[in-house]
Order: C-alpha cells, then sequence, then structure tokens
C-alpha cells in the first residue's frame, strides 16, 4: 500500500469506505480472466496496441551516441498514452456498477481520454478543468464536449490541474455510490498511484519484448517525462528489477529552476502531503502549495507520483529537469529530423535523451517514451516561435 | 488560564484565521466566544478539498492578507488574555508536515491552542501525530462520516480526546436549508458507539438545526460557513451581523 514512507491514504473519513471498495474492486478485477480479455481487447482493437518501438536513426545520428528508440505512445487512439488507464478504470467502473465517470484535467489529454472511455462504455462523464486551462486548451475543451463529456470550468485557488482535482475530490465525496473517480496519472491515494501503474505498465511490457527482438538485449536507458508520472512509471515498471537498465525520469524546469517559475517537484520540492499521498510537492516553509508554470500543460502539476518520490530516495532512478526553451527545441529538432511532432511533454524527453546520448557510446541504447503527440500543442508552438 | 469545557450541549463556532486579516480574526473570536462554548479555528490552506466555496474563499482571503501559520498561533495567545474557552484548530495535514508534526504540535500548545483536527489525516496515518499531541498535552478531535463503520466509529472514538467531529452529510463544508436524514442516524449510532462527547457539523446554518440536532442526541454542534459567509459579505465590519447571528443560534440550546 506504501512506496516506503510515500503513498497512503491522506483523505477526510468519508473517502475511506470509497477507497477500500476500490480497492477490493481493483484486486478482484485484476486476477479476472474476463476483465484482462476484455481490457486487452479493447487496447488492441480501440486504442491501437501495441504501438511501436522505432528506431530514430536520423535522431541518433544528430545526437551521435547511443542509440535511440522511440516508444511511440503518440500513435494511440486519442494521440497519448492516457487512453491506456482510462480505458482500464471504465472498465473497472462499468464491473463496479457505477454510472458515472468523473475526471481531473489539465491540458485536456486525459479529459479527452476519460470522455472517450466515458461514450465507449455508455457512463456520464464530468471533466473539471481549471478556468485557466479551459482558456488556454480550447480545442480539447471543444472534443470531450463533442464526445459527450461535460467540462465543468474551475474557479477556486489558481484555476489549474491541481485545483481540478481538489474539485473532482469534492464532488467525488458526495457521489462516491454511483461515481468513480477516475484519476488521470500515478498520483492520489491508495490504490491509484499502484492501479494507474499497473494499466500504464503495458507500455514497459511490449518495450521489453519489442527491444529484445530488435537488439536481442535490454535497454542501458529508459528517458520519460515525469509531471504526475504515468507514463514514466508505465514505462519504468517492468524493468524495475533489471538493474542494469537506468530510469531517468525528466521534470519540466519551465523557465529554469532558480525563477522559482517551474514544476520539478522532485528536482525542487519538499516531502509533503496533498491530494491524498505523501509525496514530493512545491510548497513555501508554511505548507502553502505553491502555483507550477511549465510550457507543456500535462507537466504543470506541483506534486509527483509516490512511486517516484521512492524512486529517487532509493536511487533507483534519477530525476533531472529540461527548461521550456530545452523542450520547445527538442520539439522542433524531433519534427524536422524524424518527421514526427511530439508533444510538449514528451519534448522534455526527448531533449535530455539527446543530451545523454551524446555521453553515452554508440553501442548503448536509450528508449524514450514518446508518450503523447504534438497536434495539440500547435497554438502554443506558434506563438512562442513568432 | 486553565481551559475547560463547559458542560454539554456545546455551540461551537468557526472561522477562519487570518479572514479577513489576523487582527479582526482576534476581535472576531471575541463576539463568538460570548455566545459559543468552543470556538474552531480553520488554518488556511492552499488547497481546502474538505471544503465548499465560501470557507474555500475565507482561505484565499486570509492567505492574500498574507497569513502565516505563526499568525495563527498568535491569533490565539492574544485570544488566550481574553478567555479561557477552549479553542480547537481545524487544518489540513500540509502545514502541520511542513513544520515538523512534533513542532507544529508543541508550537500550538504553547499558544493556547486546546485541541486539533486534522481533516485529511485518518487514523492509519496518525501515530507520529498522536505521539506529539499525547506529549505536548494537545486533545485530538477525528471525523467520522455518515459511510464510516462501527467499528471504525469506535477506533475514531478512542483516539479523540476531546470530542468525535460528526460529518453530517456527503459533501464538503457550507450552509445546507435542512439538515439531511444521514445527520440523524448518525448521531443515534455515534451514541451508541462512543463514549466521548460527540459534536455535528457540515451544513449548521439556523437556531432551529442547531435545535435539532441537539434533541436528536448531540453533545455539540459546529456552525462555520454560516459565519464565514457574514465576513465574506460585510468584511471589516462584520461585528454586528456576527454578533446577532451567533447569538440567534445560541437560542437553540434552549434547555441550557
Amino acid at each position: 500500500m506504501k512506496f516506503g514512507e510515500f503513498g497512503g491514504q491522506f483523505v477526510p473519513e468519508v473517502l475511506i469506505p470509497p477507497l477500500r471498495e476500490l480497492e477490493r474492486a481493483y484486486k478482484s478485477m485484476k486476477e479476472d480472466e474476463n476483465f484482462r480479455k476484455e481490457l486487452d481487447y479493447y487496447m488492441r482493437v480501440y486504442a491501437g496496441r501495441p504501438t511501436p518501438l522505432y528506431f530514430a536513426k536520423n535522431l541518433t545520428e544528430y545526437a551521435g551516441g547511443a542509440k535511440i528508440y522511440l516508444k511511440r505512445e503518440d500513435l494511440l487512439h486519442s494521440g497519448a498514452h492516457k487512453i491506456n488507464n482510462t480505458i482500464g478504470q471504465a472498465l473497472l467502473a462499468k464491473f463496479m456498477n457505477k454510472e458515472r465517470l468523473i475526471a481531473e484535467t489539465g491540458a485536456g489529454q486525459h479529459g479527452v481520454a476519460t470522455a472517450i472511455a466515458g461514450a465507449l462504455f455508455g457512463l456520464k462523464t464530468e471533466i473539471y478543468m481549471g478556468s485557466e486551462d479551459v482558456e488556454r486548451q480550447k480545442p480539447n475543451v471543444f472534443r470531450m464536449k463533442l464526445l459527450g463529456a461535460e467540462v465543468i470550468p474551475v474557479e477556486s485557488g489558481s484555476r489549474t490541474l491541481k485545483d481540478a482535482i481538489n474539485e473532482a475530490l469534492r464532488d467525488w465525496v458526495a457521489t462516491f455510490e454511483y461515481t468513480h473517480y477516475l484519476i488521470g496519472s500515478v498520483v492520489g491515494p491508495h490504490p491509484y498511484p499502484e492501479m494507474v501503474r499497473d494499466f500504464q505498465s503495458v507500455i514497459g511490457k511490449e518495450t521489453k519484448i519489442q527491444i529484445m527482438e530488435v537488439e536481442e538485449r535490454l535497454p542501458d536507458c529508459l528517458v520519460a517525462c515525469v509531471g504526475g508520472g504515468s507514463n514514466a512509471m508505465g514505462l519504468f515498471y517492468p524493468f524495475l528489477n533489471n538493474k542494469s537498465v537506468k530510469f531517468v525520469g525528466v521534470e519540466a524546469a519551465g523557465r529554469g529552476i532558480e525563477t522559482g517559475k517551474h514544476s520539478a517537484s522532485l528536482c525542487a520540492g519538499k516531502k509533503g502531503v496533498l491530494h491524498g499521498m505523501l509525496s514530493y510537492f512545491l510548497q513555501d516553509e508554511d505548507g502553502q502549495i505553491l502555483t507550477t508554470h511549465s510550457v507543456a500543460a500535462g507537466l504543470d502539476y506541483p506534486g509527483v507520483g509516490p512511486e517516484h518520490a521512492w524512486m529517487m530516495e532509493t536511487g533507483r532512478a534519477e530525476y533531472v529537469a529540461v527548461t521550456d526553451e530545452e523542450a520547445l527545441k527538442a520539439f522542433s529538432i524531433l519534427s524536422k529530423l524524424e518527421g514526427i511532432i511530439p508533444a510538449l511533454e514528451s519534448a522534455h524527453a526527448v531533449s535530455y535523451a539527446i543530451k545523454l546520448a551524446k555521453e553515452m557510446s554508440r553501442d548503448e541504447i536509450i528508449v524514450v517514451n514518446l508518450s503523447g503527440r504534438g497536434d495539440k500543442d500547435l497554438e502554443i508552438v506558434m506563438k512562442l516561435l513568432s | 488560564m486553565t481551559v475547560t469545557y463547559p458542560e454539554t450541549p456545546w455551540l461551537v463556532t468557526f472561522l477562519t484565521a487570518g479572514d479577513p486579516n489576523p487582527k479582526l480574526t482576534l476581535e472576531y473570536m471575541l463576539i463568538l466566544e460570548k455566545y459559543s462554548d468552543i470556538i474552531e479555528l480553520g488554518v488556511p490552506f492552499s488547497d481546502p478539498m474538505a471544503d465548499g466555496p465560501t470557507i474555500q474563499k475565507a482561505n484565499v482571503r486570509s492567505l492574500k492578507a498574507g497569513t502565516k501559520i505563526r499568525d495563527v498561533f498568535n491569533i490565539v495567545k492574544e485570544f488566550r488574555e481574553h478567555s479561557k474557552k477552549p479553542v480547537i484548530l481545524m487544518t489540513y495535514y500540509n502545514p502541520v508536515y511542513a513544520r515538523g508534526i512534533e513542532n507544529f504540535v508543541r508550537e500550538a500548545s504553547e499558544c493556547g491552542i486546546t485541541g486539533m483536527i486534522v481533516v485529511d489525516l485518518p487514523l492509519e496515518e496518525s501515530e507520529e501525530y498522536l505521539k506529539a499531541c499525547e506529549k505536548a498535552g494537545m486533545d485530538t478531535v477525528f471525523l467520522a462520516a455518515p459511510n464510516t463503520p462501527d467499528d471504525r466509529l469506535r477506533m475514531i472514538d478512542e483516539a479523540s480526546s476531546a470530542f468525535v467531529y460528526l460529518v453530517s452529510l456527503f459533501g464538503t463544508t457550507g450552509a445546507r436549508d435542512n439538515i439531511p436524514d444521514t445527520a440523524f442516524k448518525l448521531i443515534g449510532k455515534a451514541k451508541k458507539v462512543c463514549r466521548k462527547p460527540v459534536c455535528v457539523g457540515f451544513g449548521v446554518s439556523k437556531k432551529e438545526h442547531v435545535k435539532s440536532l441537539v434533541d436528536a442526541g448531540a453533545d455539540g454542534v459546529v456552525v462555520g460557513s454560516a459565519i464565514v459567509k457574514l465576513i465574506e459579505e460585510f468584511g471589516n465590519d462584520a461585528h454586528q451581523r456576527i454578533d446577532s447571528f451567533v447569538s440567534e443560534l445560541r437560542k437553540g440550546l434552549s434547555n441550557k
């Protein structure tokens, strides 16, 4: 239930019984043959799994060091890895006889992926989204509406992702009897971090098989961006016991850690408790949670999944941070060299992988999780590059 | 000054510390004090996820006024020069954790805070906190909800030294027109299971509510948002409004 001291269930008393119910349901479904078959079916024929592991030849040449492979989660239906989790949890909600889904979203990617799952399984879907983000991410708001979901703008606090989570929790406290709260990352109270990790682990499981097929050995290093950290956990987790495989999580340094305008909870935060978990958070000396910044809305969160906190403390994974500017540069490089427009979140991972590859030898292997595609970011990139 | 709990039933009234600023909080507390048995003081937090819109806004006002945890403690320290009524601090866990659990509890106790409620700290996570409270002589209050099973309610009762806080409904804090059935059912259950006094909060906003809950067996009734709403409306000049509102609430405890 915990990752070392991290994780836990720091929630108001009223949420303890629904969390227990979820825990029980998830445990039994995990072992249930029919559930697994159904999930596998939708992953293949609906979401588009398995996704390819692509050897980025041009990017490798450009970096001039280790071989760089890209795990193409950007090719999934909805354009990002989020759907691995939303289909899984929506199926679980159906098995639990819940008729309604709620979710939080920042950039709108998880909201869209939840709206898709809601449409697919006939569940009423309501998405909480900070009003600031509603303004910044209009196309995704429209997408969610098209998919039949209701988008509820959140006016409280900083009007961004953390406030959307607060609001979704407030909803769930009143509605848990018929509502499943579909958390979008490896965050929140137990069992969410574990459950979301398990649904996302399909990324790492496939990667393992695919790299063995091509290279006949495991990679030396896995690189993924970390906001809450679900795509990174999904890639890392199946390699946890392969000690030769190094994990690097890339946080958002925004305008630079020293400016205070960033979202690097592990690199620059302190231990704390928010959203049901003990983890690392960006906070002041009184424990007030700070507002964050990243050009990538999906990384714009003041906390991080507890299992990442644990992997940092134990030294299993290393966490670094990449600035907005560096991410934008990687965004352009990958687009021009490989014909792949990455999500700005994933561009953080690409940026660090280029740096890292340069320091490694040509027979070494890096796998980068290309967690999403960049279509959603065109407007903001256009603004920033012009 | 020795703090003593008056005889039950209690009227417990709530303010967010620092709303609209620390100086006025003290003035408003002293008004509440005239009619209340216990004062509950909320620690302002950036992410009050168990609170409805009214108290959320109070948190924003307080933090905007620059209220620090130290200010919250100082408010109570000054309050102690005027009153020996119990003050229960209601806080989210992160401000406690950030200061160091033992430090927070000790400082709070030294400033005259009688007890603490940590909204998002369930029993399972509270070992260190309970130790710190015991060491500092700080009273504890844990929350129970309408869906809390009996065996858990028993544990909550055991861990609570001052009283058990019964959450009347499934939802966040905030004034409501009517007290839902869940509240009365919970009082019935809690009176059977708990040895400590039980106080009911969330949604209570009228004299009639206070009366019906006390009649149903509650040892105390907590009113928060309805008072905070007056500060939202009248800001720095809410004295008279708070006075007449809380004196009216007091009449709900007719048998006292």
